[in-house]
């Protein structure tokens, strides 16, 4: 019984150094998350994300081990954005016919919300007191990952720090939405899809899909057409402006 | 399924070169997204197996942002020194955004609408 301590150590160091732990880690506690997500009966407030994260963090402290060891594992996932991103096209081409019928209306919305969202961001933050890299990583917030690290990169923010952001701004934003929208009483589902899109990128997309499939492509759209027009305009914007 | 996941890698695959050569300022997935969607109007229908693959990472997408969400981690202590502006920044940009991109919509459609109506 003595020497079971050190052999425990032992098998965690071995684990720990392959990317099972984290790669499993990551999938244990989504799938946790989502079922207390699901015995809720879909409550917006209980974010299967927010929870997932909580528990890695909890059992990465516990036991003491590095992000970056938890990543080589979970990178696995991570990649996984890529292949979904593409992926966005297939409910895009099911809604066609009626995006392209509204695609004035749309594209307009659009500008105005993704400004709005930026500038608003970077106007609190500075406001407050928040420092040049965190004002700089806010900037990005709305879009999704992998273009808003990318955008982070380029106006000299911090790409993991914008990550971060991103994911607490889609967890919000899909926790706050339904309530938003009743308040405002804005009823129209592909309205209602469109500014969640727009404001909370690919978790409120995940969210906009449980809600129905047009909700969903219409969240969806407004989350690529956001993530261009953000990486086009937002490096423009602090080049002219930002001192 | 294994064809679907073929097609997805190689067109992301596609953007990235793309990216690279011409230096576009946005990410290999985005240009892998226009490209499929080229595709898919190019041949005019969509094939159940990929639209069976896509349904299924795109349920689970939410999954996908975990490991970056992570990440809080790797900056507890700027967080716990300026989390007032992070936070307030966030909700009310947040906030902000929703109502502005949903109340612009709202009007145009209505306005739209009026007119056919006429």
């Amino acid at each position: 019984m003595s020497d079971l301590a050190p052999r425990l150590s032992e098998l965690w160091v071995y684990l720990a150094a392959t990317p099972l732990l984290g790669l499993t880690l990551t999938l244990v506690a989504y799938q946790l998350a989502f079922t207390i997500y699901q015995r809720s009966g879909c409550k917006p407030a209980v974010n299967p994300v927010a929870i997932a994260v909580a528990l890695i963090v909890a059992v990465l402290m516990a036991t003491g081990t590095p992000y970056s060891t938890y990543f080589e594992g979970a990178q696995f996932v991570h990649f996984l954005l890529g292949p979904a991103t593409v992926a966005l096209a297939i409910p895009l081409y099911s809604q066609l016919a009626r995006l392209r019928r509204m695609a004035l209306p749309l594209m307009v919305a659009l500008v105005v919300g993704s400004l709005t969202a930026c500038v608003s961001a970077i106007a609190i933050g500075w406001a407050l007191g928040a420092s040049f890299e965190s004002v700089r990583s806010l900037a990005p917030k709305s879009i999704t990952t992998p273009i808003a690290m990318g955008v982070a990169e380029k106006i000299g923010g911090l790409p993991s720090l914008t990550a971060v952001l991103v994911v607490t701004t889609g967890i919000f934003g899909a926790i706050a939405a339904s309530t938003l929208f009743n308040v405002l009483r804005i009823k129209d589902p592909a309205v209602r899809g469109f500014a969640l899109g727009t404001a909370a990128h690919g978790i409120g997309t995940a969210r906009a899909f449980q809600v129905s499939e047009e909700t969903g492509a219409f969240s969806a759209l407004a989350m690529c057409l956001n993530g261009i027009l953000t990486a086009l305009f937002l490096p423009l914007l602090f080049r002219t402006f930002g001192a | 399924m294994l064809s679907a996941l073929t097609l997805l890698l190689l067109l992301q695959l596609i953007g990235e070169v793309f990216v690279q050569c011409f230096a576009l300022p946005v990410p290999g997935p985005v240009i892998g997204l226009l490209l499929l969607l080229g595709l898919l109007l190019w041949r005019g229908r969509l094939d159940d197996h990929l639209r069976h693959t896509a349904n299924t990472l795109l349920q689970h997408l939410s999954l996908f942002f975990v490991p970056a969400g992570v990440g809080v981690m790797v900056h507890a202590a700027r967080v716990a020194d300026e989390w007032l502006a992070l936070s307030a920044a966030l909700v009310g940009s947040t906030l902000l955004s929703m109502a502005a991109t949903a109340f612009t919509l709202q009007f145009l459609l209505r306005h739209r609408r009026r007119e056919e109506a006429q």
